[in-house]
């Protein structure tokens, strides 16, 4: 097996004993803290997938965190609580908005495609902002979390965490799947060498665009979640720092991997709860950490661990 | 007569004062090996920069199979058929070389909107793929990573990559560019056993491979084609000798 | 909605439109020239806001905190181009996306150290305060028309140095030909450092006009920042010309929709639907205005590269 596979499956299976842990800790805490960075580790996943594979280097995917969640919020400020439809229309309303971005900002590269997903998620930041009937600056609350019926009951807190880590592995291993599928091919292709892509004959933008909707789509996904895991929503969700930090967490865990993003989340979440625990001013700390880690540690962690793995 | 599968008529492409393209008329038959030759900067590589559709031309029309493909896009071109090789090897260095060919098998093997199973495990586009491998001589490299083989190699995967598009004119711009006397002789015989069988329109310097490989050359001077006929007659020619071919053959 | 209104709401956009060009200009030729996304101008125009505040505020002198804030964040902008920046230029402009980011975790952080997390206010001297009648019956604030003056000061100062000088013409050439511009005997690493200087001096001015007006506190140059990049994608990138065109046209239509989308809805709509639609779509205008551009002239109005 592949150093990297083990690494991933290594670091899923340390979430999966994470509950039992926490419990003979007794430190619920740590229920909750990872639970968070998985919920992370899908985002960043799902950024990995076109960021990574495809080189799109999107600066704006809090957006679709953001969407997700509302969608979820706003159905239940309504007093719809049933989880299929609110996952669904996360999910859908996720890739309708990556649709229209992405059909705006694919057609462009490089700096103008930075530039441009980074504004689309302000609109959308200063829109949640903005209307009051979804609590605008001050967010809005969830009354209780997303309702499956009798199959499952989120409120308790150890099956909502055991039912983050089976999507984080669905997504994990879906996203797997489709960058060696023959769409995966065409879209890294398109990365490698854009006019060799276009001189055998495919056109890159249609399966770009897709990639894009799709992972738009995952992070939506992730979005409901996250909205369920903090009861509470608000615009923060799509701020543009939060951008930066799932794109931080994918090339920190090693870009184009697939235990990158998870090692990524991992990692940085967990520095950031170390130090913040250490000092109230730990992002003077991570800010350079940061930096170093792009000047020195390109490949990623994922990268220092499994060199002999490519695109795995 | 063979028919005309590429007819290119008064490809005009100006840039600034330079007339790069300053009125080429070309017609490359079905089954025929066309070498262009022709100085540097004589316009060969803005030539077939506009017949592989990756540059428009100002001015006149170039008719493919009987259609007129001016306005089309690279990808529409390679669609039809029409397949190039770059003068600077265009590859995906991170892909193995069956990689790359399978890849070029994939852009013609119906949409690729395919995204559970792996491409891998598709005979449809490995067995093919590995069959031009093998054929340009590739077939001990197939799971090297592109960027670590020779350069040599590399233009050979390109050439495999065009050929894997099916397509039914091969644009070759300089393929022995740059490579040693070994490699450049592994080439020519390749491109030797493809002739006939395949239609190809050749840029090259090389006058050697030129020489052996073409049924007809023509030869480009500042923009225009000056003379076409057999390698026996542009040697004869006089206009040839004048302009260009005097200090490289003779 | 009366002339005098849309008057003097005319000169607010035409103010934020000089502030975001003041921005601009410095982000534009810093990409136009080493090809470098840098994020962190945006602390740039934040250190000099704090910086002038500080020193107006410990000195008593505006003269002082205007001096300061301007060297300051010159020098902050060298060290941080010679520090980090320099080996950033030969990255892709995912490094530089990230490294800078990084930076402004450091910035907004250590100016939390420095001067708390809450916002510090400056305030005007006497000469600068007050209002000018320009129009009967309109009384405009003098400090914003100065800063309209001090903006358009400096673009015109811009495009005479650009198009006339010979430090405009390496900056043209190196632009287009690095390799040019190192054969003709520059240092183009001075080049480079002083570029990236002169760029963060002017967002350091720019952060220093905006303190009076602003809050001054963490997270303010990021803000601002987001607006640089919609001026500078519908402006072309690597254009003075477009990034003033770019920067006038924001400021414009952010302004004026902010000031009049509610009520000119209100007029076609419900007035309680156009109090909760009107400020949702004013602050989305300059967004939406982006969108309609990029599909329009993907490359902006003055762009020469698209994508």
């Amino acid at each position: 097996m592949k150093r990297g596979t083990t690494l991933l499956i290594g670091t899923l299976l340390l979430f999966a004993a994470i509950p039992p842990i926490a419990g003979w800790l007794n430190e619920p805490f740590y229920l909750d803290l990872f639970r968070r960075v998985m919920i992370f580790a899908i985002a960043a996943a799902s950024l990995n997938l076109i960021l990574g594979y495809g080189g799109m280097v999107s600066f704006g995917h809090a957006a679709y965190l953001g969407v997700g969640g509302y969608a979820v919020g706003i159905l239940a400020h309504y007093g719809i609580d049933n989880g299929y439809l609110q996952w669904a229309v996360a999910i859908g309303a996720s890739a309708v908005v990556a649709l229209a971005i992405g059909s705006i900002s694919v057609r462009t590269s490089g700096i103008y495609f930075i530039m441009i997903t980074l504004a689309f998620t302000q609109m959308l930041y200063y829109l949640g902002v903005s209307i009051e009937e979804f609590g605008g600056d001050d967010g809005l609350r969830l009354a209780r979390r997303s309702q499956f019926g009798d199959l499952l009951d989120l409120a308790n807190p150890t099956l909502f965490y055991y039912v983050v880590l089976a999507i984080l592995v669905l997504v994990v291993f879906a996203i797997h799947r489709l960058v060696n599928s023959r769409f995966g091919m065409v879209i890294r292709a398109a990365r490698s060498n854009e006019a060799r892509t276009q001189a055998i004959g495919f056109s890159p933008y249609p399966y770009r665009l897709a990639a894009f909707v799709i992972s738009g789509a995952i992070c939506g996904l992730a979005g409901a979640l996250l909205a369920n895991h903090t009861s509470f929503l608000t615009p923060d969700f799509m701020h543009w720092t939060r951008s930066g930090e799932i794109m931080f967490m994918v090339i920190l865990g090693g870009i184009a991997t697939s235990a990158g993003p998870v090692l990524g989340a991992s990692v940085l979440l967990l520095l950031e709860d170390l130090l913040s625990a250490w000092t109230v001013h730990w992002q003077i700390i991570l800010g350079p950490f940061l930096v170093l880690v792009v000047l020195f540690a390109r490949k990623g962690l994922a990268g220092l661990l499994a060199r002999d793995e490519r695109h795995g | 007569m063979a028919e005309t599968l590429l007819l290119v008529t008064e490809l005009r492409k100006t840039f600034g004062a330079l007339r790069a393209t300053d009125g080429i008329t070309l017609d490359v038959l079905a089954g025929e090996t066309h070498a262009i030759i022709g100085p540097n900067g004589a316009g060969k590589t803005t030539l077939i920069a506009q017949l592989a559709g990756m540059l428009r031309p100002d001015s006149g029309r170039i008719r493919f199979a009987g259609e007129d493909i001016t306005p089309l896009s690279a990808q529409a071109r390679s669609r039809r058929g029409l397949a190039r090789s770059f003068q600077i090897t265009s590859i995906y260095r991170d892909f193995t070389a069956l990689d790359n060919v399978a890849l070029a098998v994939q852009a013609h093997a119906g949409h690729s909107f395919r995204f559970w199973r792996p491409a891998h495990e598709e005979r449809a586009l490995r067995q093919p793929a590995q069959a031009i491998l093998n054929e340009v001589g590739l077939a001990a490299r197939a799971d090297v990573l592109a960027a670590n083989l020779a350069h040599g190699e590399q233009r050979q995967l390109e050439v495999a990559m065009v050929l894997a598009t099916g397509p039914r004119l091969l644009l070759l711009d300089e393929p022995v560019a740059g490579m040693g006397a070994e490699e450049t002789q592994r080439m020519i015989e390749f491109l030797a056993r493809l002739k006939g069988r395949q239609t190809m329109l050749l840029v090259e310097h090389d006058m050697d491979a030129v020489f052996s490989l073409a049924d007809r050359i023509s030869v480009l001077v500042y923009g225009r084609v000056i003379a076409t006929g057999t390698p026996a007659e542009i040697r004869a020619n006089a206009d040839v000798r004048a302009a260009y071919l005097g200090e490289e053959v003779a | 909605m009366n002339a005098i209104l849309i008057v003097e709401q005319a000169l607010n956009g035409l103010q934020l439109g000089v502030m975001l060009f003041l921005m601009a200009a410095g982000l534009t030729l810093v990409f136009g020239i080493m090809n470098l996304v840098n994020l962190a101008h945006g602390s740039l125009y934040m250190v000099g806001a704090y910086l002038a505040t500080h020193f107006m505020q410990t000195t008593g002198s505006y003269a002082l905190g205007v001096l300061f804030g301007l060297g300051g964040t010159l020098v902050v902008g060298i060290l941080v181009e010679v520090i980090a920046l320099r080996t950033l230029y030969e990255r892709d402009h995912l490094d530089q996306v990230l490294a800078t980011f990084g930076l402004i975790l450091f910035f907004n952080e250590l100016v939390a150290i420095l001067w708390g997390r809450n916002a510090i206010y400056s305030s005007l001297p006497q000469f600068l305060s007050g209002h000018v009648e320009i129009l009967p019956n309109l009384n405009y604030s003098l400090y914003r028309l100065v800063i309209i003056a001090v903006g358009l000061l400096v673009a015109g100062l811009l495009w005479y140095v650009v198009t006339h000088t010979r430090l405009g013409m390496l900056i043209r050439a190196g632009a287009s030909n690095r390799t040019m511009v190192a054969a003709l005997g520059v240092n183009i690493r001075l080049l480079y450092t002083l570029v990236f200087g002169f760029g963060a001096a002017l967002a350091g001015l720019a952060g220093l006009l905006a303190a009076p007006i602003f809050a001054v506190q963490t997270g303010m140059g990021e803000l601002i920042l987001i607006q640089v990049f919609v001026v500078i994608v519908i402006g072309g990138i690597g254009s003075i010309r477009g990034a003033f065109a770019g920067a006038v046209i924001v400021g414009m239509v952010d302004t004026m929709g902010r000031a009049f989308l509610k009520p000119t809805l209100a007029t076609v709509i419900s007035p309680s639907a156009a109090d909760s639609a009107g400020p949702a779509l004013a602050s989305m205008l300059i967004y939406l205005l982006m969108a309609v551009v990029l599909a329009i002239r993907p490359q902006g109005l003055f762009g020469s590269r698209g994508g």
